[in-house]
């Protein structure tokens, strides 16, 4: 079930150079899985703004997101006690009621953030997930201390600064696993599946306007035919994935 | 205070109906509210056969709107009425509008004829005026004799009112409407999205997969509304007015300027209770402007020059 509801800013924390945690306060029944996400109406932008859950508690929402242009900008700048409006329940989610023992979770940038209630779940349900995250330097590191809550974390930067030198796809060969999360930039997303043979769950993003499936906008092609990602995804296993230019 | 309307033999319980490619086919919003409270919906813009639409990105931000270019996306018209049209019903009682598109006279009257025997539809609403498709639909709404062509067509061809969907991509909209009119068409929609393009500035290259797309949103209202006011001085068949509304005052303002009933696009895309916000507002905004009847008010702001 999908909602729409005026959220509270509790508070704006700044993360990194340009990427910032923003704390919201509202009903979040909808959320029902990890790797959803909302859609966030942001002043002065007519299309709303598609932000993955980073976490829930209670009527609490976490986002973390990177201001790479204006309506991220505009909503790293909301004060506490503002308002926005959330559309929430937004897509399908990581399935997280696999037969699994050992889950890795893989992040670049700014698609580690989902990975945080991800990880909450599966150590819920008695797994120790190991994830793996890949940074561009390390004042680039973020929500490490967050998945160490829940997980074994080994981060990768592109210069070394931090951790494994090199690519994400670096840390897969020790840490092996039964089976792949990841969410990333899309060559990201491809290396991980040219790298590893487990079965793997990848999330994925597009350029949105309704984020409920209605628009069709969204839609990519995949193994079973046109899908949106907003609704069919953000989320799709390495079996319907067809890669093409976006 | 009334807010029924009558368009093309079908009593509405208000002039709302969300526009066609921005409601699917209703169950989507059925999670937001009774879509039941609608005057009606129209459906998504259907073809003969099924279609991907266009690659690349879609949308495009813009200032007080949006660019489009999805391309008409859908699985032909059997699949839509064997699959979609089920999971319409369990939400939508009310007749609907079937959209229609097609690259050939043919295909638009072998859609519409499929349509025309389905229960759940009240309202045949004719697309000549896709932007985003290439070689098809807008071709015959940029001529009036080719829109004349569609519209004979398929009248003969069907029993339910047909309404004509027309581009605002031309010089002479009222001349295509009048075309139309005098082709038998029972009624006009307008307006359809305004041809643009944004560059992406990083890549060098155009935003959209498509280079161009369809302007929507609040940013096309007033063009909307002059349009409306043409058609409606030069045609006596009902208008449906679309394009950039957003409140209830919009709805208003659009029926002063001729329209009978009135759909909403891209608003449903940024609220997805836009369409609700607006039926729980026009009962205060009619007090606002000493409404008792809605229908009174369709070409109100024609009165001096009629
Ligand atoms: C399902 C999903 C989850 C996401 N989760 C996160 C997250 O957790 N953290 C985070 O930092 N970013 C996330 N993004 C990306 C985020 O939506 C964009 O960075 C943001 O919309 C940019 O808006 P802007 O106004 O700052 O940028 P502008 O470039 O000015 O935006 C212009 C338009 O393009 C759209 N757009 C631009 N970049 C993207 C993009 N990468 N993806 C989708 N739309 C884009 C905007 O929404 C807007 O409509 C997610 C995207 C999707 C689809
Ligand atoms: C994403 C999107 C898809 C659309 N698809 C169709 C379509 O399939 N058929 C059609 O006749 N119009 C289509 N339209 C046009 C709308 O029905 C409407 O005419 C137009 O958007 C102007 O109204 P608005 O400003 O309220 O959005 C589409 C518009 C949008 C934004
Ligand atoms: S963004 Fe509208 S269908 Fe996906």
């Amino acid at each position: 079930m999908k909602r729409i509801d005026n959220f509270t800013v509790k508070s704006v924390e700044k993360l990194t150079s340009d990427i910032y945690k923003t704390l919201l306060s509202g009903d979040t029944s909808a959320v029902t899985a990890p790797g959803q996400f909302v859609n966030i109406a942001v002043d002065g932008f007519y299309l709303r703004r598609p932000i993955s859950v980073c976490d829930v508690e209670g009527d609490e929402l976490t986002v973390v997101y990177r201001t790479v242009g204006g309506g991220t900008e505009r909503l790293s700048n909301y004060l506490p006690g503002d308002t926005v409006s959330v559309v929430s329940g937004l897509g399908n989610g990581f399935n997280t009621e696999r037969n699994i023992s050992s889950p890795l979770l893989i992040g670049g940038g700014v698609g580690v953030p989902p990975l945080v209630l991800l990880a909450k779940a599966l150590y819920k349900k008695g797994l120790r997930p190991k994830a793996l995250l890949g940074f561009r330097n390390a004042s680039d590191v973020i929500l490490t201390d967050e998945l160490g809550k829940y997980c074994d974390v080994y981060v990768a930067t592109e210069d070394g600064s931090f951790g494994h030198k090199g690519f994400v796809t670096g840390l897969l060969g020790e840490a092996g696993g039964d089976y792949i999360y990841a969410c990333g930039p899309e060559p990201m997303l491809k290396a991980i599946l040219s790298a590893s043979e487990l079965p793997a769950e990848l999330s994925f993003e597009s350029r949105m306007a309704c984020g409920m499936g209605a628009c069709l906008t969204c839609t990519c092609h995949t193994t079973s035919g046109a899908r949106r990602i907003c609704s069919d995804g953000p989320v799709f296993e390495r079996e319907d994935i067809i890669w093409t230019q976006r | 205070m009334d807010t029924k309307v009558s368009l093309c033999g079908l009593t509405l319980d208000n002039p709302l109906i969300p526009a066609s490619g921005t409601f699917g086919y209703g169950y989507e919003y059925s999670d937001f509210y009774d879509i039941n409270i609608l005057g009606s919906l129209s459906i998504k813009g259907t073809t003969l056969n099924d279609r991907y639409g266009n690659e690349g990105i879609r949308v495009a931000e813009t200032a007080s709107g949006m660019l489009n270019s999805v391309g008409l996306q859908n699985h032909g018209v059997d699949y839509v009425i064997e699959k979609e049209f089920p999971r319409m019903r369990e939400v939508f009682k009310k007749p609907a509008v079937a959209n229609i598109s097609g690259f050939s006279v043919e295909e638009y009257v072998a859609v519409a004829e499929k349509f025309d025997a389905c229960d759940e539809i009240g309202i045949l609403e004719i697309n000549v005026s896709c932007p985003n498709v290439h070689s098809g639909g807008i071709a015959f709404g940029t001529d009036p004799s080719a829109a004349a062509t569609v519209t004979e067509a398929v009248k003969k061809a069907v029993k339910k009112p047909v309404v004509m969907k027309l581009s605002p991509n031309v010089t002479d909209i009222a001349a295509i409407a009048k075309a139309c009119e005098n082709a038998g068409a029972d009624g006009i929609c307008l307006i359809n999205t305004l041809k643009g393009v944004r560059i992406d500035m990083n890549r060098r290259r155009p935003l959209l997969g498509n280079v161009t797309g369809g302007l929507s949103g609040p940013a096309v209202f007033p063009v909307a509304l002059a349009m409306i006011w043409s058609v409606y001085k030069t045609c006596s068949i009902p208008i449906i007015g679309c394009g950039g509304v957003t409140t209830a005052s919009d709805v208003i303002e659009m029926m002063m300027a001729g329209a009978t009933a009135v759909e909403v696009g891209a608003a449903n895309l940024v609220n997805p209770a836009a369409c609700k916000d607006i039926i729980e507002a026009l009962p205060s905004v009619m007090k606002k402007y000493k409404i008792d009847r809605l229908s009174d008010i369709i070409g109100a702001a024609h009165r001096e020059d009629k």
